[in-house]
């Protein structure tokens, strides 16, 4: 079975989960032998704008030690197979163009989600 | 578990925050009742939806003591599927995630619900017929 996860929701308690939840599950799931790629949609293009630092953290004497990374989670995805898109509309109507994305990053036009729906058994939009 | 008729559900939401967590009960229950298998993965917040501590309490706005207010706990939800499921000779799986648990300290859930990780997620599903995810927004 393959599964395209569609993540529109950017940034949901990313900095206390260390992650974002989705991306984290979709690793977990790869892991365990599933065969998942990820579609970036709405806010959540927004991950792939490389440089991201969210450090800094703290509260009195408590300080964040391993903020999200989420660059490094896409690249770790990428690195085991996992597929990431990004809608390119997405990317442009928040003023982001094609510089300064996370290295491959697959940008592709909101009128082709749906061919590229076609080649999953399942698509879950969380 | 026949694969024709199993279906699972992945839900995120923790209980009492949004009218999700009702519709997705509504879902489940037809599911039951229609004599589908059931799987459900309980995702961060929704691992709180068995949580066995939960108690009803009185409400003086509605002028109601705690009997005749009689107030929905999700976790009578679960139980009541799981025992509906039962009456029917189905299943209904129930899987909280145990990452999700342990950050919320939500380890205390009602008997028939069991702990478990992504990698049963995954298997579930790829054991249904269909899958429907409900995020939290």
């Amino acid at each position: 079975m393959k599964v395209l996860q569609i993540v529109s929701q950017a940034y949901r308690a990313t900095v206390e989960e260390q992650d974002d939840t989705i991306l984290w599950l979709t690793q977990a799931m790869k892991n365990a032998g599933g065969e998942l790629d990820v579609l970036l949609t709405g806010d959540s293009v927004n991950y792939t704008i490389a440089g991201q630092d969210a450090s800094g953290l703290s509260f009195g004497d408590w300080k964040q030690t391993q903020p999200p990374r989420i660059e490094n989670d896409l690249l770790r995805m990428m690195g085991k197979g996992v597929k990431i898109f990004a809608v390119a509309d997405d990317l442009v109507e928040r003023g982001l163009g094609e510089n300064g994305l996370v290295e491959g990053v697959r940008r592709l036009q909101r009128g082709d989600i749906p061919q590229l729906m076609n080649g999953y058994d399942q698509v879950w939009r969380w | 578990m026949s694969k024709d008729k199993t279906l699972t559900f992945a839900f995120m939401e923790p209980p009492f925050e949004s009218a999700r967590a009702t519709t997705v009960f509504r879902l489940l229950a037809e599911a039951v009742g229609r004599g589908h298998d059931v799987n459900v993965f309980a995702y961060e917040g929704a691992v709180y939806l068995p949580f066995a501590p939960q108690k009803q309490h009185a409400n003086a706005v509605h002028g109601r003591d705690e009997a005749q207010e009689n107030h929905p706990l999700p976790k009578d939800w679960v139980a009541a599927l799981l025992a509906d499921a039962g009456k029917r000779g189905g299943k209904f799986d129930w899987v909280n995630c145990g990452l999700c648990v342990d950050e919320r300290g939500a380890s205390e859930s009602i008997p028939g619900v069991r702990r478990g990780s992504p990698a049963d997620f995954w298997k579930m599903a790829s054991e249904s017929l269909n899958t429907l995810v409900i995020g939290t927004h």
